[in-house]
Order: structure tokens, then sequence, then C-alpha cells
């Protein structure tokens, strides 16, 4: 598996106590992504689940109730197979495994990973077609047939949603993610976040030009403006 | 035996013989609730705090230092009573007359208090200098043993901070037995133990405990006169909560104007306490709110608490500590965790008089303790970064379930155990010194076995170790013996009499040792291994910095390859320790403990191999060395965990500093967050945690507007401070900190 950085004490990414691997590489470039760093493929370190899976262990202490192992990225959907094999591991092992994806991916592989994903944590960036196309690179559709599989399957999922002013901020934005919430009964909780700039020296030290350099950040009374909506 | 002031307590041995916990065991409620049943503070409290807090603005003001009071040798009655509003104290007692007034104790040395008198523009008084013309203090005593080469240690800093200049604390009274029994029943106890004495063979040790039982006998005695001065007589068993407290309080306050130990520290009071709360309440003599102004009350008094230092020890020691300790929580022998309502209203004093240092709360954790309790402590920690946690899953099995904390992380049995406490050696400088083949290049001093500067162009691990294993066997020598010296020196002219007498007369007794820069060696023993290491070398041919070339496994990233190192080194001190017999057969312990020391070590030591820069300050205990981690806060704390306990019987302490937003989205999320670090990082063994909840921007500004932030507490090693209290240097060095933070 191409990993790019482990974090071991994860808070923001699943319930609990997380022990956080990012993979390597993803096919997609959303404007806002704040981990330009992890979008080529040929990066990142080379570790086996086996390996990653005797680390993880090392911190299951530490995991409570709802803690256990986070996969982020980069886009884990794009090594579906090895991602899988690691969740098989850690569940064997009692370690509660949840996946961070942007689900524009649908395999095999992937439905494999989905049978050892205990929590989904699905990023749906826009709630249209022409946004997603425009600021992420790819269609709604697949991302919205992940959700129906997911639901399909009952696997518990929480969507998230980075709100980018100008572009998600509004309150139609928001109605159509609740109405997406509703109809689909997998969906047990809902993440709004705040758009961040801090990764613009990411980008900088990578020497790409940053899209949502000139956009603002939402307010905290912005952000519990929508929250209260949902 | 009986007592009408015992009346509604269980029975049991406790009644014949001084025995404490078997009163607690027999007598105590486990509260297994949450801290929804806290009262708040009385106007009476915010009233009085209100006045604390403008005394210690002005000492603040005044450079630190209120007043002290020149003309008298502090001791049990020296002092007319003080008081900080006398109508409105429910508690009562001051170290001198008046509040944060700093006596003078020339005891331990008069040099360090007419030094520390003049920093602050004061002149010790010809009476007092004259009291102790013809005296012998603990400090001349040492330096008339000491040899050569224990002098030369002392000079380079390759072992610094001991206890010979100043009262070497870390004993703690067990001040409960003075409100359970009253001092008559002590002094009793006492004198069967001194007649007994003429049963066996007389020979030094038993003649030296014999006149050490007249000493505690008749400090007893002077702790019944100070009472009385207040208006109270402490000679029977308290009768109420009131009483138990305040029995409890003018213990320890005889103990900190008889000693100006670098620790004083209070045991474990506050589960005693509430059995006294209990009855009153069942009695329905006392309220809730009654209760927690009688605790507010008694921390006020530990919050003045005050001792005169002078600026060299401040380095050492900074932000005026006194390690008033109290451990709290924990588990019984018998399964249920000592974890009381007095437990909470203890933690509560944080929010009814604010945050602050002192006294200095450590929650001894176990994964079994309530869940009430543990989230209570984990708000408490997020709200004001005020107090510190220790394994009692570890420790319980070896102390058992009446055991307390001395200083920041030394363990001992309450009345049954003492330590003779020792500072650290700086392990870092000795490896250059090895090095160097016994030259230190920061003090041009030579020091140690004297051989040829280790040769190559690059260093190689094994001829580094080999010659490493043989200064630490040098210096371990010379470190017990030094030991040896001084605590003999402390007995004979500074002997803890208050203290003692809050003991059994049998004691078991540590000597507790201590390393600092052991992040560094392990770094540097890591690069020398897994790197390239070039050595540096002056024109007289010795080595005064390195070229490392490569990447080499850091302490801090959950990466055997170097933890182990680190884990090994400490192994190697004690066992090398254990080789010198000590004085009155102490068991020898280690701590990898700083203070905020590590400045000062880091000070004293030139560059070494890990790339920390000549000067620069180490990292505070068992930390790894600052922005070195690489894989997040839980492998930080997992190579920190490895140090084995077995080889630190005097403590690991770890400093952690995360910032909110890591911890958790929301306080809910925080509080639940830090329980399961806490319940995994102890599940590991590990020792001890400092918690710091906060963003660094917080510290820069307290740094740059010092007085926005009058009551800014922060951990720091084994302790917490008040931010504004530390040197600049200080300051810096723990804004350079990690400060875990997911991006």
């Amino acid at each position: 598996m191409k990993v790019h950085s482990i974090q071991s004490l994860g808070t923001l990414d699943g319930p609990g106590v997380r022990f956080v691997v990012f993979v390597q590489g993803c096919h997609l470039r959303c404007k806002c992504c704040h981990n330009p760093d992890t979008w080529k493929m040929t990066d990142g370190k080379d570790m086996s689940a086996e390996e990653i899976a005797t680390r993880v262990e090392r911190y299951k202490e530490y995991f409570g109730t709802d803690g256990g192992i986070t996969v982020s990225g980069g886009e884990p959907l794009l090594q579906a197979d090895e991602v899988a094999r690691l969740f098989e591991l850690c569940r064997a092992n009692g370690i509660n495994t949840c996946l961070d994806t942007s689900g524009s991916v649908m395999n095999d592989d992937v439905k494999k990973l989905l049978e050892v994903t205990d929590r989904v944590l699905l990023d749906i960036k826009y709630t249209n077609d022409a946004d997603y196309l425009e600021n992420v690179g790819c269609s709604i559709s697949p991302v919205l047939e992940f959700l129906d599989y997911l639901d399909t399957v009952q696997i518990p999922t929480t969507l998230r949603q980075v709100i980018i002013p100008t572009l998600n901020d509004t309150d139609e934005s928001v109605e159509k993610l609740k109405a997406i919430r509703d109809s689909h009964s997998c969906v047990d909780s809902v993440e709004l976040l705040a758009f961040r700039k801090m990764c613009e020296t990411k980008y900088n030290n990578l020497g790409i030009p940053f899209p949502l350099a000139d956009t603002p950040e939402p307010t905290k009374e912005q952000m519990d403006e929508l929250k209260n909506m949902l | 035996m009986v007592h009408e002031n015992w009346n509604g307590f269980n029975g049991g041995v406790w009644q014949d013989e001084i025995n404490v916990r078997d009163f607690i065991q027999n007598n105590y409620k486990e509260y297994r609730g949450d801290e929804s049943f806290l009262a708040q503070a009385t106007e009476r409290t915010d009233r009085l705090m209100g006045k604390v807090q403008e005394l210690f603005r002005l000492e603040r003001a005044r450079g630190g230092v209120l007043d002290i009071d020149t003309e008298h040798a502090s001791s049990l009655t020296s002092y007319i009573p003080g008081y900080i509003d006398k109508e409105n104290e429910i508690i009562v007692g001051l170290q001198t007359d008046a509040p944060l007034k700093r006596g003078v104790n020339p005891f331990g040395g008069i040099r360090m208090v007419r030094q520390a008198c003049a920093a602050y523009g004061y002149k010790l008084s010809d009476k007092v200098e004259e009291g102790f013309m013809y005296r012998t203090t603990h400090n001349d005593g040492v330096f008339r043993a000491y040899t050569d080469e224990m002098r030369a240690a002392r000079r380079s800093h390759v072992i610094t901070g001991l206890p010979d200049a100043y009262g070497r604390g870390r004993i703690i009274g067990d001040y409960r037995r003075v409100a359970l029994y009253g001092v008559d029943r002590l002094i009793a106890a006492k004198k069967i133990d001194k007649a007994n004495m003429a049963n066996g063979n007389f020979n030094q040790e038993t003649t030296r405990q014999t006149e050490e039982l007249f000493q505690q006998i008749t400090f007893l005695g002077f702790m019944k006169e100070m009472a009385a001065m207040y208006g109270y007589d402490i000679s029977e068993p308290a009768k109420n909560a009131r009483e138990a407290i305040q029995w409890t309080y003018f213990a320890y306050l005889a103990s900190i104007k008889e000693q100006n130990g670098a620790a004083m520290s209070l045991g474990r009071v506050s589960t005693f306490f509430d059995i006294y709360i209990e009855r009153d309440i069942a009695n329905g003599v006392l309220t809730e709110e009654e209760a927690q102004e009688l605790m507010d009350d008694f921390v006020i008094k530990l919050r003045v608490a005050r001792h005169l230092r002078t600026q060299e020890y401040n380095e050492l020691f900074g932000g005026d500590p006194m390690w008033i300790t109290e451990a709290v929580g924990g588990m019984g022998e018998d399964g249920r965790s000592l974890v009381t309502k007095n437990s909470f209203r203890l933690l509560n004093t944080l929010y009814t008089l604010g945050s602050s240092p002192e006294p200095n709360i450590t929650i001894l954790w176990s994964t079994q303790l309530p869940e009430g309790f543990k989230r209570f402590c984990a708000k408490v920690s997020v709200d004001t970064d005020s107090i510190q946690y220790e394994n009692d899953d570890l420790m319980r099995p070896i102390y058992g379930d009446d055991y307390a904390i001395a200083c920041c992380v030394s363990a001992m049995k309450l009345g049954k155990q003492m330590q003779f406490f020792g500072a650290r050696c700086n392990l870092a400088k000795l490896l250059l010194i090895a090095l160097n083949g016994g030259y230190d290049t920061s003090s041009e001093m030579h020091i140690g076995p004297q051989m040829s500067v280790i040769e190559g162009t690059s260093l190689d691990f094994d001829a580094v170790m080999k010659r490493f294993d043989k200064y630490i066997e040098w210096l371990m020598h010379l470190y017990v013996n030094t030991m040896n010296v001084i605590h003999y020196m402390h007995d004979k002219y500074a002997y803890e009499k208050t203290q003692m007498a809050l003991h059994d007369t049998d004691v078991e007794r540590f000597m507790a040792f201590g390393i600092a820069g052991l992040s560094v060696v392990a770094d540097s023993l890591s690069a020398i291994k897994y790197a390239k290491v070039r050595p540096i070398r002056n024109s007289n041919g010795y080595i005064e910095g390195f070229e490392t070339i490569g990447d080499f496994p850091k302490f801090g990233n959950d990466d055997d390859r170097v933890d182990l190192i680190a884990k090994d080194m400490a192994h190697r001190v004690i066992t090398e320790l254990r080789k010198t017999p000590t004085y009155r057969n102490a068991i020898h312990t280690l701590s990898v403990l700083t203070i905020t020391s590590n400045v000062m070590y880091g000070k004293n030591t030139a560059a070494t191999p890990d790339g920390r820069g000549d000067g620069e300050p180490f990292a505070p205990g068992a930390n790894p060395m600052h922005n070195r981690e690489e894989n997040g806060a839980l492998a930080s704390l997992n190579s920190v965990a490895k140090i084995s306990y077995d080889d630190c019987r005097d403590g690991v302490s770890n400093t952690f500093s995360i910032t909110p937003d890591t911890l958790g989205a929301n306080e809910d999320e925080r509080c639940t967050n830090l329980v399961s670090i806490l319940d995994g990082y102890f599940a590991k063994m590990a020792h001890h945690i400092n918690v710091n909840v906060m963003n660094r921007e917080t510290l820069l500004k307290a740094y740059e507007n010092p007085e926005e932030y009058p009551n800014l507490t922060i951990r720091v090693s084994g302790y917490a401070v008040n931010f504004n209290k530390l040197s600049r240097e200080q300051q810096r060095e723990v804004i350079s900190r990690t400060f875990h933070e997911a991006m």
C-alpha cells in the first residue's frame, strides 16, 4: 500500500481516538483539497497491510469504546484491495474500522472493502453535478451511487462537507444535503467543516497554485447558522 | 481504645495502633457519581480570595517576593499568629506573621539565606547572623566532607541541584495522624518507641535513632504550642470536619515552618477529610456549601505558602514552587476506588478559587476509576491545565493503597517510607566527557577517568558505548558517595523533626537519584548507530561539535530502534548506582525528571551528536526532544511508556501539550478523548503525564503581555507553574516545545 503519512492521534476523522493512515494517491483535484501532497500516485512509502496492522495494534489501549483505525487520503478506494486486507486484520483484532473517502469509485474490490468497514465518512463535496464537474473533476453520480450502495448494505455513514464561501455556503445547498441525508437511512450524522486556508503553504511548497487563494474562510456565525439547519 | 471525638466512626485496629489507612478503609464512602452535587464559592470565599489575589498582584509587582522577615529564624513558634483576614478565615495559620511574608531558614545554610535576602533588597538581621555564628549548618557539614572530586562534579555541572545548601524535602509527614489521634497520643506512642530502644544494643544507628525520637517528641510539643498561639488545643483528636482540616493543616504548617525542603508535599488527605465531612453532614451540622468552603479555605492557605529562594535555585526549580502535592483517587486493595465526594471538592477549588499551580493536584489514575470521576478530571485538565496524572495500577502493587507522591513523581507509603532526595546528573554531558576522554569543554575542566580523546573521522557505536559505560560506572559511584555525604549531614544538622514525628519510628528509606538529558542521549546514540557522526575537533584536539550525515530514528516515534536505547540507558544507570552502598541502607531509586532545570542543563552542555546545538535546552523529564515527533501524540506517548518503572522507581515524567482542536471538536469530545488517552497510556504501564490543553498562541501572548494573563497556569515537568513566574528563558523553552497538533 502506498502510504503518505501516519497520525497516531486523530480525533476528528471518525468517532473517538483514532489511528489515521493517510494513503498516497488521488484521482480527483478538488479545489479545496487540503492535502495536495497526497495526489501523486507515485509518491509515498510502501507499507504492507500486515505492517500497518501491527503498528495499529500498539495503540489498541487508547481506542476506548468508540475509537479505532481510520484510513483517509489520498483516496483509499484506489487501493481498496490492500485497505480491505488491512481492515480485515484490524477487525480480527477487535479494532473498529473507518473509511474516509470521496466515494467516487465502485468495483468488486471496493465492495469487498466495505464488507470489513464499520463506518464510512463520505465527503460529499457539493450537492449538484455542475459544481462537481467544475470543482472536483468528476460527476456527482458515482458518489450518489456509492451512497445508495452504503444504504443497501447498511453501513453507518457520516456525511461530511467542507463549507466554502461562494461555492456551497447557501441555504439551498444545505437543504439539498439534508434531503440526501433523509433519503438514506444509513446516514446517522452530518458534519459541516469550515473551509480553511492553512494548506496554502503546502501548495506553495509544491509549486502548485492554490485555486481558492482568494476565497474567504467562513465565519463561526455562518457555520453555526448552517449547522442549525441540520 | 475509644475516644468521644470518634463517635460515629467504625472501629478497627486503628483505635489501638497508629494506623490511618485502617481508619480510612473502615470508614470512607466511595462516590461513583458525577460533579453535579458540587457547590459554588460563597461570598465569603470570593472576598477572601479577592484579598489573596490582590496580595499576589503586589508580590508580582515587587519582583516576586512581597516581604521578608529577617529578624527570626523560621521555626514552629518563632512568629506571632498571622492572618489574611482574621474574622473571615475558617482555617487559620500562616508561616510568618503576615501572608506572603517569607521567613528565613538558615539551618540548611546561612550563605544561601544571605544571598536570597540581598537579591530582594533585604539584609539578614544581625540577630540571626549572630545566632548562627557558632552553629554548624547542613551546608557547612557537607562541605567539610566533600572530596575534591565531588566538588569538581558539582562545579562542572555534571551533577547539579544537589540539596547541599537547602532543605532536601521530599519527605511527607502523615499529617492526618494529628487530626485522627491528637498530638498527645502521638507523643505517647513515640515515648514507648524511645523506651523500647533501651532493650537493644546501642550503636551508631540506634543512638542516632534515640536522639531523633527525642527531637520528634520535642517538636510535637512545639506543634501544640504553635496551635495554642492560634487559640487551638490539638492534644486531642479532631471532633468535626473543620477541626480535622485545621489539625491536619497545623501539622503541615509546622513542617513548612521548620523545613524549607525543595518539595514539601501534603500526602493524601482529601478522602480522609471526607469521612469527617460525611459524619458532619449526616449529623446535620454541615451543608455541601460549607464543606466546599472548608476545602476552599484550606486550599487558600496552601496557595499562600512560600519559601525564600536564591536566583540560582530558581533556575533549577522555576516558578517559586512548593510542590504541595496532594494525591487524589486511586483504587483500594479491596477493589473499591478511593474516590469520594471530597476528591471532587478538592478539584472544584480550581473553579471556586480559579486555576493555580498549588496545591500540586495529582490524580492516581486507574483504568478502574469510576467514569464520573475520570470525566471530571479530564474536564478540569481541559479547563485549567492544573493537574497531573500518575499510574495507580502501576504503583498500587508496590506501595499499597495508602501511598502519596512527594514532589512530582516520587511515590512512598505514607508514614512508612521516606526518601533522600538527590537531584540529577547530566547524562548528555557525561557522554561528551566520555568522548573527550575526561574533559568537559563547557566548564573547561578535566574530570573523571583520564584517557585519550576518541579517535576516528566518524564515531563507532560499539567503541562509544564501551567508553560511555566506563564513565557511567565512574559517575554513579561518585554520585552515590556524594549523596551519602549530603544525607548524613542533613540528618545531623537539619533533621526533619516534625515530619519524621509523623512517620512510624522504623521507616524504609529510598535514595533518589536522577538523570537529565535522556532523550538527547538516546537520539545521539541512535545517530551514531544509524547515521554517520563526524566529530569536529578544536585546536586542542577536543571534540566541540558534530557533523551528522543521514537520518536516524528519533525517540518519540514509537520506534524500538531508538526507544530501547533510552530504556537501556536508564537500566544501565540504576544498575551502576546499585553497586555502591547507601547511607542508612536506603534503597536506590532513579527518576527521569528535570523540573525546569532542563534549560540550565542544556545551557551547560556543548553540542551533541543528535543535532542539538551548544547550550540549547534539553527536553524536560523523559520527553522526546522538541519537534522530533513525526507520527503524532500517541506514538510519542508509546515511546516514553517503554521506559521501565522497575528501573525508575522514582518516576518517569512526561509533559504532554496538545491543542484543543486536536483533542476533539467540542468540550464533550475532548473530555471523552482525554479519558481514552489516559486509559491507553496507563494501560501501557507508563508512569506519569502532565496534560496541557492549549494553543501556543496563548503562551506567546502571555509572553508578550504578561499583565493580561496573571493566572495562566501550565504544567511543566512534574508540577504546574504560573507561566509569569518562569524566567524569560524558561518561558521561551516552554513555547518551543512540541504542541501536538493535527493538520
